[in-house]
């Protein structure tokens, strides 16, 4: 096996990243396929609390880089997919703990081993977003349809294509059509047009999301809310299959975006 | 291996140190240096570093893996000075400072006089937030320049695309500088010493040529 390695990056936070990861990586696994999920950052880690596995925490990222561990010791298999394993970020040290090249090295190993590594990367553009794209092979940048998340995710794609990793694709998240309609969002058209990058996904506001982040059971695993199906057709995307992009109320909108090339 | 310890100098400045690479290739230049750094890790160790990199045309791969093994020995690379445009370019890309003092007004190595009038710098768009380009004749932009970006030229400036960007022509006091863009919507756009925002949003986007006349910015429909 050769993994693919895929980053999520913003710059803003609080965009969704986290989220994101780990229901892309739930969906990615409930496809059949062996997926670790990293969380790049570091002193402020959550992917673990997203994924309802906290309490499981025995050795982290630092510990395998410094060589406290090995690095399957510190993969944390999920209970619910057997093809599921998170390896946490230390809460106890910060981005200076480990450096691109360690990632790079890491990654490497891990590839062997799985299908997928998904990375979460901090926010900002700094050394902990260094890190993060440090091994990657695909960069997703995401962003709400916020003017402030927009700039900062076009900072970002412009920082991938200087460091080579581009071109990026793009996830607009928490778009709520509603407000779309009435012209108090960017719709997904506006923010494609200022970014110029392939779109991956759209995923509509949700309140499940949030309720799911907080019981530690990610959305992405029943299916049923709108906001899981969207990221089940990212993971599909990802795997390379042609999926449509779903009907969120404004079918004009949606279907002037796959004419759209 | 013989250490030839001209190729590298060292000097204390106020933002850090300011060290000097010459007069060997890139790759000897980078191992020299780094092994003068492992010698004396503890000298080095939490430093500020700008680098003089002299003529090297460097590559983003060849910055970015110099940054990073500078950064996994506790040293923090923020600015590269280089006399070579495209070691200048890169080292932007990389969110690198490419001089250590304030900037002046404007400062451009070349005086106008030296460049021919008719010099451009050719740009592939789209110039993304945080893209600068600084250029001492006109400059060109094939595609979008975004919010965030910023122009900033001895001459005139052609964005074939949305200027939504900052835009300075004629920074160093040339009034005939102009601005023309397919849409021109930049957040802020500069020619000479004056200084104007876009308007609120038309209704249509057309072509527009924006210039001084008597000593106020206007921009003009594009019909020629």
């Amino acid at each position: 096996m050769t993994a693919q390695v895929v980053t999520i990056a913003s710059g803003k936070g609080g965009v969704g990243k986290t989220t994101s990861v780990a229901n892309i990586s739930v969906a990615l696994a409930a496809q059949g396929k062996k997926v670790t999920c990293i969380d790049g950052d570091i002193g402020l880690r959550n992917l673990d609390v997203v994924l309802g596995l906290e309490n499981r925490i025995v050795y982290d990222l630092v510990d395998v880089i410094e060589g406290r561990c090995r690095l399957r010791q510190a993969m944390i298999r999920d209970k619910r997919l057997p093809d599921l394993y998170l390896i946490p970020a230390a809460q106890t040290r910060d981005k200076t703990a480990i450096s691109p090249s360690d990632m790079v090295r890491l990654c490497d190993e891990l590839r062997q081993e799985v299908d997928w590594i998904i990375i979460d990367s901090p926010a900002g553009i700094e050394r902990g977003f260094k890190n993060a794209i440090a091994a990657a092979d695909r960069v997703l940048v995401m962003t709400n349809p916020e003017v402030s998340a927009v700039r900062d995710a076009d900072r970002v794609i412009g920082l991938l294509d200087a460091e080579e990793k581009g071109p990026a694709a793009l996830i607009i998240n928490r778009l709520d059509p509603a407000m779309v309609k009435r012209g108090d969002m960017l719709s997904v058209e506006d923010v494609l047009d200022l970014l110029a990058i392939e779109l991956i996904g759209v995923i509509p506001e949700d309140e499940n999301v949030i309720m799911a982040s907080n019981k530690g059971q990610p959305l992405a695993l029943d299916g049923k809310s709108k906001a899981g199906q969207a990221f089940q057709n990212i993971a599909r995307r990802l795997l390379g299959e042609q999926v449509t992009f779903m009907d969120l109320e404004s079918q004009n909108l949606f279907q002037r975006l796959l004419g759209r090339k | 291996m013989v250490e030839s310890p001209s190729l590298i100098q060292i000097k204390g400045i106020r933002d850090g140190l300011l060290i000097t690479l010459d007069g060997a290739s890139w790759p000897e230049l980078v191992n020299a240096f780094v092994k003068n750094v492992d010698e004396r890790l503890s000298f080095f160790q939490g430093a500020r570093v700008v680098l003089n990199v002299g003529l090297n045309e460097l590559r983003v791969a060849e910055l970015s893996t110099l940054r990073d093994q500078l950064s996994e020995r506790g040293i923090t690379l923020w600015a590269i000075l280089s006399e070579s445009s495209v070691t200048e370019t890169t080292a932007q890309n990389l969110g690198l400072a490419t001089r250590i003092s304030k900037p002046q007004p404007v400062d451009f190595k070349v005086a106008p006089e030296v460049l021919p009038e008719d010099a451009a710098k050719w740009v592939k768009g789209p110039l993304r937030s945080g893209g600068r380009i600084l250029f001492e004749g006109n400059v060109i932009v094939m595609g979008d320049v975004n919010p965030g970006a910023e122009i900033v030229a001895g001459g005139s400036v052609i964005v074939w695309g949305r200027l939504r960007g900052v835009v300075h022509a004629g920074a160093q006091g040339n009034e005939k500088a102009v601005v023309c863009a397919l849409e021109l919507v930049p957040t802020q756009l500069r020619i000479a010493g004056e200084i104007a925002v876009s308007p609120k949003k038309q209704a249509k986007s057309q072509p527009e040529i924006a210039c001084l006349k008597d000593g106020q910015l206007v921009a003009e429909p594009w019909h020629k």
